[in-house]
């Protein structure tokens, strides 16, 4: 037989095992779910202890990543997202787990090119992006009359 | 503080990580360009005004997941620009965030350090 | 004597001896089905090292060290060493053999580097370059995961097509037949060096589906110029399909009214049970290496196999490759073995 590009795409899509789409949103909605009522307890702890709201945030941002870097450190984090996929990988815990993984991994390749350089290597391209699209937002703001509004 | 605020941040935490499931699922998406995907798409629904109520709807279910991260970005920089015009369009996003990214440098730095190497089974 | 055979492939007149084996595997790969059938089982995947790079060459030489010590040949009687891994530059296979003063050639073929080396090996020995050459190959998951994949504690889902690279090393000695005891049992007869071949796999996530083309081509032609059944074999085995990779592999065949099921084993599926999560099987150099030269070879040494076609499968690509969008070759280097004597 000859090999033919277009037929051995369609045997794949035949016979190649799916991700269990509904299974995994499942999870991903309970585990998400849960690691943002936590994030909803934190909050509450703050404004408790006498944080207004926006200071609240702040602190509660800064706990989570705490709390996600600790678990990435105990090796847990990576046996909860295998369950959990985008239940963990979309709170801001997995932000800080893709921050503290590639540190402890490239720790073996020194302290500043290893871990200090390898820090961002997954995580590097969202504050890029986050932050140049916030100095979009605030060029606009800027140019529709000094940001009053929003 | 009330049970209907937890269930509230569950259910819409646990939405949006969903959705971000089929999109790994079902695309060609890598997890490094949903998150990216996420903080971009955060600061623009905040800069159109359709976040702000989400947060004051859902808490940490809509701050917590990366939207929120951009959340706080396009907040911190509408502030700036109003209080210092232009110098604030540059200041504004990282001063919003910069809690959480200061903690993730920080405590990348210090888990990392204190991490073992151990193999997966 | 070399002499080209059909299309092909290569047979050696004068077959070379496959004088000792040997295989060290990782935990993990300890507790899998073949666990007992190995030299040596790591208790932890580190083997004491500072980096994974310098365990998988410790495992490496490991496999090395018992393959010379059962075929009672010291290291400097070595005219050549064949050995590759999958890491940057060969890391693993250089770092074990930096000071061991021999000749040294190192192997790329991805997954396929244990059988590229055992052909290429073989024709050394059959043209004369070489008394006595080695051939080596290994694999650890904690460095192909850093280096192809993410940090070990990064919170990622695996797909269900998705292999797991084994831990794992093999290596075997090879001699002209004047260097061997007489009498000596397994040889290798032929070999025939595999085609690229690429079909649009872009799924780095999907290396079975991306191998199985090249398995097919290089199995087709190997028949082919035989003028062979695969039941005059009594076991054809590929690297590193996998469950997802064998499946289509028979698919394929069975289009051209071949079926290979009754003779046919995948190493990758043998490595580990279905109980140990690695989704479709294993894969890495390291896993057709160690499967060799642990079961498969102790197997045809008792005489439960007389003659075997080594495939071993190896995906072309690599992080930037991927990342610039180029597809995804197979490749497959079948080497046969075959038990002389009594």
């Amino acid at each position: 037989m000859k090999l033919d590009q277009r037929k051995y795409q369609q045997l794949l899509a035949r016979k190649c095992p799916r991700s269990p789409l509904w299974k995994d949103c499942l999870k991903a909605f309970l585990f998400g779910g849960a690691i943002c009522t936590v994030g909803e307890g934190v909050s509450n702890f703050w404004q408790f202890r006498g944080l207004d709201t926006a200071d609240a945030a702040a602190a509660t941002a800064i706990t989570m990543v705490f709390f996600g870097a600790l678990l990435t450190c105990l090796h847990w984090y990576e046996k909860l997202a295998k369950h959990a996929g985008a239940g963990t990988i979309v709170p801001i815990t997995g932000f800080a787990n893709a921050i503290v993984s590639p540190a402890m991994e490239f720790k073996s390749e020194g302290l500043v090119l290893g871990l200090g350089a390898k820090l961002f290597v997954i995580a590097g391209p969202v504050l890029v992006y986050g932050i140049a699209a916030s100095v979009v937002y605030g060029l606009i703001l800027y140019a529709m009359g000094g940001g009053g509004a929003a | 503080m009330n049970g209907m605020e937890y269930f509230n941040a569950f259910w819409v935490g646990g939405a949006i990580c969903a959705a971000c499931q089929v999109l790994i699922d079902k695309t060609k998406l890598t997890p490094a360009r949903i998150l990216v995907s996420l903080v971009v798409l955060g600061v623009f629904l905040q800069g159109i005004g359709v976040y702000q109520p989400v947060v004051d709807y859902a808490g940490a279910g809509a701050t917590v997941p990366l939207l929120g991260f951009g959340y706080s970005l396009a907040k911190g920089v509408a502030k700036a620009v109003a209080e210092s015009g232009l110098l604030g369009v540059f200041t504004g996003g990282v001063t919003g965030a910069a809690g959480g990214i200061a903690a993730a440098i920080v405590f990348g730095c210090l888990f990392a350090l204190l991490a073992k190497p151990r193999s997966k089974s | 004597m070399i002499e080209r055979i059909g299309q092909r492939t290569l047979r050696f007149a004068g077959q070379p001896v496959l004088l000792s084996h040997a295989a060290a595997v990782g935990k993990k790969e300890g507790e899998g089905p073949l666990g007992s059938r190995f030299d040596f089982v790591a208790e932890n995947d580190r083997m004491g090292q500072k980096s994974w790079e310098l365990a998988e060459s410790e495992l490496q030489k490991t496999a090395i060290r018992r393959a010379l010590d059962k075929g009672g040949v010291r290291g400097e009687e070595l005219d050549a060493v064949l050995a590759g891994d999958l890491l940057n530059q060969c890391i693993g296979s250089f770092l074990a053999s930096m000071h061991s003063n021999v000749p040294y050639l190192g192997q790329y073929g991805a997954c396929s580097t244990m059988a590229q080396g055992l052909a290429l090996g073989a024709c050394l020995v059959e043209g004369g370059a070489a008394r006595r050459a080695l051939a080596a190959a290994s694999s650890h998951f904690c460095s192909a995961e850093r280096q192809y994949r993410f940090p070990l504690a990064y919170g990622g889902q695996r797909t269900p097509t998705a292999q797991w690279t084994a831990t794992a090393a093999g290596a075997a000695v090879l001699t002209a037949p004047s260097y061997a005891p007489a009498g000596e049992g397994l040889r290798i007869t032929h070999a025939l060096f595999g085609k690229m071949v690429e079909l649009g796999v872009t799924d780095a996530n999907n290396m079975g589906a991306a191998m199985a083309p090249a398995a097919y081509d290089t199995l087709c032609a190997l028949l082919n110029d035989l003028h062979a059944a695969p039941c005059d074999f009594d076991c054809i085995v590929t690297g590193d399909l996998g469950r997802v990779g064998a499946d289509l592999l028979l698919t394929l065949l069975r289009e051209d009214g071949i079926d290979l099921s009754p003779v046919y084993s995948d190493c990758g599926s043998l490595l580990f049970s279905d109980g140990q999560d690695t989704h479709a099987g294993g894969s890495g150099c390291g896993c057709s290496a160690a499967v060799l030269c642990g079961p498969l070879l102790r197997d045809m040494r008792e005489g439960k196999l007389r003659r075997l076609v080594f495939a071993g499968t190896g995906a072309m690509m690599s992080p930037t490759s991927v990342q610039q969008g180029q597809p995804i070759a197979g490749i497959c280097h079948a080497v046969v073995i075959e038990r002389s004597g009594a």
